[in-house]
């Protein structure tokens, strides 16, 4: 998987050492980990296990207790960081999509980027255009959200969160919260956003997906990264017996 | 309208001799206008007021929710001192005070706008607190996740989604402030209750000035409350 001239550019995202509690309730426990530019990771394991919890520490959504994060090999996690320049460059799609409701599909999505990225309106439009076709809604740019079926609106979310040419994109069950119908058209515009080469980390319970689309499984446990396995290997041969478990439940 | 009114006040008062109000409109014809002219005073005043109440409500709302411990306490003290004290009492407070300490000598109007918007922004701020913790609080999660920052996330997506929810609220706030604004004639502001005063006394006819002021703020106040239902339908409307 990791060329040799890899090594020598920084992983997109390292995690060492990471803890989370929240009050006494330790959530994560010393999570140590690599993700390299270009996989797509697959986070699954029970739920309240502290997945989404993971994720949200990766774009300081929530701060660590303790340990450090880096993205491109910068640390984010020192105290110094301007967390919004980190977030810019680390998109999340959430479970119930958060799309601004006030404002049109096309607004939607030039919003971060006028704002945050100072582009110029017609550009910002133009490039909100062109990523609304690529998710399969070019028709829907003046629509308001309110308007949008479940599988519609997980899809602006995505070209929303790409609007700001985002490294590593993060995904917390993005499917979890749609008609069984629709999942489809979310799981294939994600996989075009991998075969784009974008770096990935997919908190889900669709084990199809994990299974084809991405290069790792991190099966959570107990606060840790209890397996880290392609899924060829994951799927067929899990090492431990909560994840034989979790797996006879999921599939 | 004012010809027919009297008419037909005029009817009412012959089929109700019993009741002996000889109620006599002719005497404060001549200062119709006079009192008219309130209408705008009080209008300036209240809408003045309802603006400035508004922006200084929002910003304490903002106080009231930061985590910045400093501003919340100022905030909620403030809220508190204002909402506790009788706005006739601050009113006073302000016209009387402001001469004596700072040498300016303040207007009824102008004494009265800042005590009612600095009242008001207290009872608005409460309004606005509510609606902008009753906003859904992934977006602001998915604000911080664009790299968006506080303030354009403030004015761009929590507080246009917030101030829909609490409109018809801000509209009833106006309306007591309209209600309220008569209190200003105790300092000297030559409001609409004023100005029916001052005739009354000049005419010694005390009883016909206060009856068209008073079907005048109950015909403002309604055309608010119709404002403020229709507002409320629209928004339901639109989910
Ligand atoms: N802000 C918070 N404050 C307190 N406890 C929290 C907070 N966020 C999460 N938790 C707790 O941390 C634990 C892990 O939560 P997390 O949402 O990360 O789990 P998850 O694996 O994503 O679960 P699910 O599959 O249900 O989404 C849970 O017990 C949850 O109740
Ligand atoms: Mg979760």
């Amino acid at each position: 998987m990791m060329q040799p001239q890899e090594q020598a550019t920084p992983p997109a995202i390292q995690v060492d050492r990471l803890y989370k509690s929240f009050g006494s309730l330790k959530v994560l426990r010393e999570i140590t980990t690599e993700i390299y530019k270009g996989e797509v990771v697959a986070v699954i394991g029970p739920s309240g296990c502290g997945k989404s919890t993971f994720l949200r520490c990766l774009n300081l959504l929530e701060m660590p207790t303790s340990g450090k994060i880096y993205i491109n090999g910068e640390e984010i996690t020192n105290p110094n960081t301007d967390a919004m320049r980190i977030r810019q460059n680390v998109g999340m799609v959430f479970q119930h999509f958060h799309l601004f409701p006030h404002m049109t599909v096309l607004n939607n999505i030039a919003y971060a980027p006028m704002k945050v990225k100072k582009v110029a309106k017609e550009e910002a439009r133009e490039q909100a255009r062109d990523l609304l076709g690529k998710v399969g809604l070019g028709e829907k740019a003046d629509t308001y959200p309110s308007r949008l079926s479940g599988g519609q609106k997980q899809r602006v979310a995505i070209a929303r969160a790409l609007a700001m040419n985002p490294d590593v994109m993060l995904f917390d069950e993005p499917t979890s919260a749609l008609d069984p119908e629709m999942v489809k058209e979310v799981l294939e515009v994600m996989k075009a956003v991998s075969d784009t080469g974008m770096t990935m980390a997919v908190v889900t319970h669709e084990m199809g997906f994990a299974r084809e689309v991405a290069d790792r499984i991190f099966f959570l446990d107990g606060g840790k990264i209890a397996e880290d396995a392609p899924p060829s290997e994951f799927f067929t041969a899990p090492k431990s017996d909560r994840a034989k478990q979790f797996l006879e439940k999921m599939l | 309208m004012i010809t027919l009114l009297n008419t037909s006040l005029d009817r009412f008062s012959d089929t109700f001799l019993l009741a002996q109000m000889n109620l006599d409109f002719s005497r404060i014809m001549p200062s119709l206008g006079f009192i008219l002219g309130g209408i705008v005073v009080t209008l300036q005043f209240t809408f003045l007021s309802a603006i400035l109440g508004f922006f200084w409500g929002t910003i304490l709302a903002l106080f009231k929710i930061s985590k910045f411990k400093p501003l919340y306490w100022f905030g909620m003290a403030y809220t508190s001192i204002f909402r506790g004290t009788p706005l006739l009492v601050t009113l006073s407070l302000f016209y009387f005070a402001t001469p004596q300490l700072t040498g300016y000598d303040i207007s009824g109007f102008q004494a009265g706008v800042i005590t009612f918007s600095l009242n008001s922004g207290a009872y608005v701020s409460e309004v606005i607190r509510a609606g902008i913790l009753a906003v859904d609080r992934g977006q602001q999660e998915a604000a911080l996740s664009l790299g968006v920052r506080y303030k354009p996330m403030m004015l761009d997506i929590i507080l246009p989604q917030a101030i829909k929810n609490i409109l018809p609220a801000l509209v009833n706030e106006s309306i007591a402030l309209l209600k309220d604004s008569t209190l200003v004639s105790t300092i000297g502001a030559q409001d609409l209750l004023r100005r029916a005063q001052i005739v009354g006394a000049e005419k010694y006819v005390y009883f016909e000035p206060l009856l068209i002021v008073a079907v005048i703020y109950y015909v403002m106040v309604m055309v608010l409350t119709l404002a403020a239902n229709y507002l409320e339908f629209q928004l339901r409307k639109s989910g």
